[in-house]
């Protein structure tokens, strides 16, 4: 596939009444330094960089354990267990999922070619992402809506397929920017995937240690240490394929960076089982967000400083220019702490588990 | 194969249309909760509890939609108009990444203590989460129509080469951001959002009081409906006449800045004054319908009224015909039509609302069947005015994607082949379709199975027991 780089076809002289509008934007007001420099002098490309993956690790751990409260309602088929895991997740799902579109947003403001050129290469995967999140957002809502046994199971069943595939395509996504392949799966890319949804899934046993009591909390909980290991497992395969049969990367996996990252995942996720033997859901969770953040970084790691390696772009060549960089600096300063403060007052209003009645459609 | 640019047109199109339809809901919602929130925690009345928890549930599930239905769009211009994107990225991207982090984050956080939260926080921060979903809401509005409002009439940027790449770079962003059409596009909006839902209650108050009066029908809280009819009634009585008169002079702006979309939407070939304004405009050939002539049309035409329109006052006023521009005109039968539905529709819930208003005045609200009938046979009626003045303002836009500067053809994602963009709008049409239908089924039920009953042990409980005797609803309308 051809990249959006060649000609773009701008109304080279445009004729009449539309000259005249052109011309008139074309004495912009002075504004004021902004365009001059970076805003404190900052290294604001790396910061934006850095603050694009941030944004996809908080998404990919905030909604990462509604996906895996989503994978492990498989295992459950009484209709009260099926209540309380879908009002677990109930109030926070959508606030966990505005992080994807706000890293869309970021990415687009930030990088506008990376967006253009990494969406439209993996056109059908974005869509089948969509398709995901679209069926996992809308099924839990569909099934509080009627109560019959079969409108119920198939609704169910919906939410397990969506929570499954969107961290799965999610993945591969990664795996395939990551790696520059324009094929729509590889395997290292399939690799990346199932590692998301394990990861997932680990997150998902943490929370409902949290949101539930009793039986259904140990027994949800069990599947937690389980997906963990799977989840190293499948890292220690993804990052074993990549030296093997990528000489490029090898000397950036051998990277003080990249081999502190791939060192701290082990020990987060052995701090993971502890926490969940001993009961300490918080701290588990706490784990699942740090291998998160670990997993992203990684990549980041690996990718720097090229951001779109099929288009060869570096951080430096698609960052945008200094003014509207300066704005969203800006913009992002003044709301990312509000934001933290709204995330704060939701979850601490729900802090514990589930109550009695708590239905998911609020009655 | 539908060829690339073509289908990601009509899947764009479709995309939107689809998306529009929830945050109308919403939008509109948003202040009419932020009242029954209010009036509940203030007076304790059982019917106030009643319209927040019924309008909540109708508001949840719309939210959802417009979530799921609004990530799409989100990717949708990297992933079809990449093009575009790449050119108009650092003008149209910060937009999108300030309404994700100003409102959306708001709107979704607040909205998990609004819908679930009755229970775990106190009468203040419940009416906190309250008003910041309704003002998320009005928020992301801002945000994304001053992207689209930009693309109408863009101003404060120039175009630089970066890269061997021509983009158009952001050098004024008060200029760019609050350029003019955003405050019109802005209020024209909003107010439609509330309008819309106003008919919507009614229509579905009308239908439940019908139901009881008319039919004999034992409907459950019958004051609850007449509350919701009156409140409803109130606020289409101030949207619908301010909606018609903003219209008229948001019409003289766009033929001012935008003259030939004006041109389009009065089909206006040659270029000539005195042009009438076809309130009523009757197709009588295949001919007018796909071709529309404002000269040859046959109608009710207020003479000059299209050049009153354009001027501001002026009925000898001069309006350019299209082809007098030197791009090709957009598809003018659609413009056209599309404009006198929407103005039609204006006029017509005017015409309800005094109507309605007035048979309240004379106390015979519930009396006059044939208001009901139209009511109900207008509930969604809004809605559907939106969408036909959002194809005006797109469709008439074309062949610019950016007015003026860039293409509708050229902002198309050059890598994008017809299998793929053919493939994702087969099945987005499917999918859709499906949505929709999920949606309104699931919102009939809720309408159908009506509001909650409060509970006893509120104070004036007796307020709202019925006399029909069939039992309280159960609240999750669960009955079948
Ligand atoms: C309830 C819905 C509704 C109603 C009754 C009307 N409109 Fe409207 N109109 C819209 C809802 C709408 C909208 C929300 O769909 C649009 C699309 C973009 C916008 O800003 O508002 C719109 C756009 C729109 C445009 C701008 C097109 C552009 O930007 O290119 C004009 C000139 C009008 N309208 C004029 C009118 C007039 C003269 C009306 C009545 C007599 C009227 N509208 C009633
Ligand atoms: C929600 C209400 C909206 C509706 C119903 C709507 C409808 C449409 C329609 C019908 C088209 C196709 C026009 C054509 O190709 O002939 C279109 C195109 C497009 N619209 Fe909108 N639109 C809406 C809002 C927006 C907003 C808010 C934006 C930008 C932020 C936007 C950006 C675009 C773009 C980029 C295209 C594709 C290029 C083009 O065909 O011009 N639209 N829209
Ligand atoms: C084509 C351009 C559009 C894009 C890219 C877009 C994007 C989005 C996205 C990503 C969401 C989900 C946010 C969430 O997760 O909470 C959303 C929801 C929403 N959108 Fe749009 N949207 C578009 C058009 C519009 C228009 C024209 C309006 C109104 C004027 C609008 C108003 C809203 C509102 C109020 C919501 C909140 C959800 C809801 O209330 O249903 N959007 N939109």
């Amino acid at each position: 596939m051809t990249e959006p780089g060649g000609t773009v076809g701008f109304a080279a002289g445009a004729t009449g009444r539309e000259a005249a509008a052109t011309l008139e934007a074309g004495f912009a007001l002075q504004t004021g330094g902004l365009a001059d420099g970076p805003l404190l002098g900052l290294p604001l490309t790396e910061l934006w960089y850095g603050l694009v993956f941030f944004i996809l690790g908080t998404f990919l751990f905030l909604d990462g354990f509604d996906f895996g409260v989503g994978a492990i309602f498989v295992t459950r088929s009484e209709g009260s267990a099926r209540e309380q895991l879908l009002a677990a997740i109930g109030p926070f799902w959508d606030g966990n999922e505005v992080w994807l579109v706000v890293f869309g947003g970021a990415l687009f403001a930030a990088f506008p070619a990376v967006y253009a050129n990494l969406f439209s290469r993996h056109y059908l995967l974005m869509f089948a992402i969509l398709g995901a999140l679209i069926v996992r957002g809308l099924a839990p809502e569909m099934y509080e809506q009627r109560h019959d046994e079969t409108w119920q199971r198939w609704w169910g069943r919906a939410f397990v397929v969506g929570s499954v595939a969107a961290p799965l395509f999610l993945g591969i996504f990664a795996g395939n920017w990551l790696l520059g392949s324009t094929a729509l799966v590889s395997l290292p890319s399939l690799v990346v995937g199932v590692a998301l949804v394990a990861l997932s899934t680990a997150g998902g046993a943490a929370f409902l240690g949290l949101k539930t009591r009793g039986r259904l909390q140990q027994e949800t909980a069990a599947y937690g240490p389980k997906a963990l290991v799977a989840y190293l497992a499948l890292v220690v395969v993804a990052v074993g394929y990549l030296f093997a049969t990528r000489p490029d990367l090898r000397g950036d996996l051998l990277s003080p960076v990249a081999l502190g990252l791939v060192g701290a995942s082990v020990v987060l996720g052995a701090g993971y089982v502890v926490a969940m033997r001993r009961e300490s859901y918080v701290g588990a969770l706490a784990a699942t967000a740090g291998l998160t953040y670990g997993l992203v970084a990684l990549v980041a790691a690996l990718l720097y400083p090229v951001i779109d390696p099929v288009a060869g772009l570096t951080v430096a060549d698609a960052i945008v220019s200094t003014l509207p960089l300066n704005l969203m600096s800006i913009g992002a300063a003044l709301l990312l702490p509000l934001i933290f403060a709204y995330f704060v007052v939701l979850y601490a209003a729900f802090w514990g588990p589930v109550e009695e009645g708590e239905g998911y459609a609020g009655e | 194969m539908i060829e690339p640019a073509l289908a990601s047109r009509l899947q764009f199109a479709l995309t939107t249309i689809v998306h529009i339809i929830f945050p109308v809901m919403s939008m509109g919602l948003a202040p009419f909760l932020v009242y029954f929130t209010w009036k509940d925690i203030r007076t304790g009345e059982p019917i106030y509890e009643q319209l927040r928890r019924f309008w909540t549930k109708i508001f949840a599930i719309s939210f959802v939609v417009g979530t799921v239905t609004g990530i799409v769009l989100e990717f949708e211009f990297g992933t079809n108009f990449a093009a575009f994107s790449t050119a108009a990225g650092e003008l149209f991207g910060g937009p999108l990444a300030v309404e994700g982090m100003m409102a959306f984050m708001l709107e979704a956080t607040f909205l998990g203590i609004f819908v679930f939260g009755r229970e775990r926080v106190g009468n203040v921060l419940y009416m906190i989460s309250a008003v910041a979903v309704a003002l998320g809401t009005w928020l992301s509005a801002v945000w994304i129509l001053i992207a689209n409002s930009w693309m109408q009439t863009p101003r404060g940027y120039e175009l630089v080469t970066e890269n061997g790449q021509m983009i158009v770079s952001l050098v004024d962003p008060i200029a760019a951001y609050a350029n003019p059409r955003f405050p019109w596009m802005y209020v024209h909006m909003q107010n439609a959002a509330v309008l819309s839902v106003a008919l919507f209650m009614a229509g579905v108050a009308a239908y439940h009081l019908f139901r009881h009066y008319h039919w004999e029908y034992p409907v459950d809280h019958p004051q609850f409906w007449e509350k919701t009819l009156k409140i409803a009634l109130v606020v289409l009585i101030i949207t619908a006449p301010f909606q018609v008169l903003h219209g008229d002079a948001y019409g003289r702006h766009v033929a001012e800045t935008q003259p030939q979309k004006f041109a389009a939407m009065e089909a206006v070939w040659e270029t000539e004054s005195y042009v009438p304004e076809y309130i009523i405009a009757v197709p009588t050939n295949l001919e007018d319908l796909t071709n529309p002539r404002a000269k040859e049309i046959f109608g009710i035409g207020i003479p000059g009224g299209a050049s009153w329109l354009a001027s501001g006052g002026d009925p000898s006023a001069e309006i350019i015909g299209l082809n007098e521009f030197e791009t090709e005109a957009p598809p003018v039968a659609i413009v056209f039509w599309s404009f006198r539905i929407m103005v039609g529709l204006g006029f017509w819930f005017v015409l309800l609302a005094f109507w309605a208003g007035y048979r309240w005045w004379r106390g015979q609200l519930l009396e006059d069947d044939l208001l009901h009938k139209s009511l109900m046979a207008s509930s969604l009626l809004g809605i559907l005015a939106v969408e036909v003045g959002w194809i005006v303002t797109e469709v008439g836009r074309q062949p610019w994607v950016i007015q003026g500067v860039m293409k509708t053809a050229d902002g198309v994602s050059p890598g994008l082949t017809g299998f793929e963009a053919t493939l994702t709008l087969v099945s987005f049409a499917a999918v859709y379709l499906g949505l929709l239908a999920l949606y309104s089924y699931v919102v009939f039920r809720i309408v159908r199975a009506g509001p909650p009953s409060i509970t006893p042990e509120a104070p004036e409980t007796d307020v709202v027991r019925e006399e029909t005797g069939a039992g309280p609803t159960p609240a999750g309308g669960d009955d079948d």
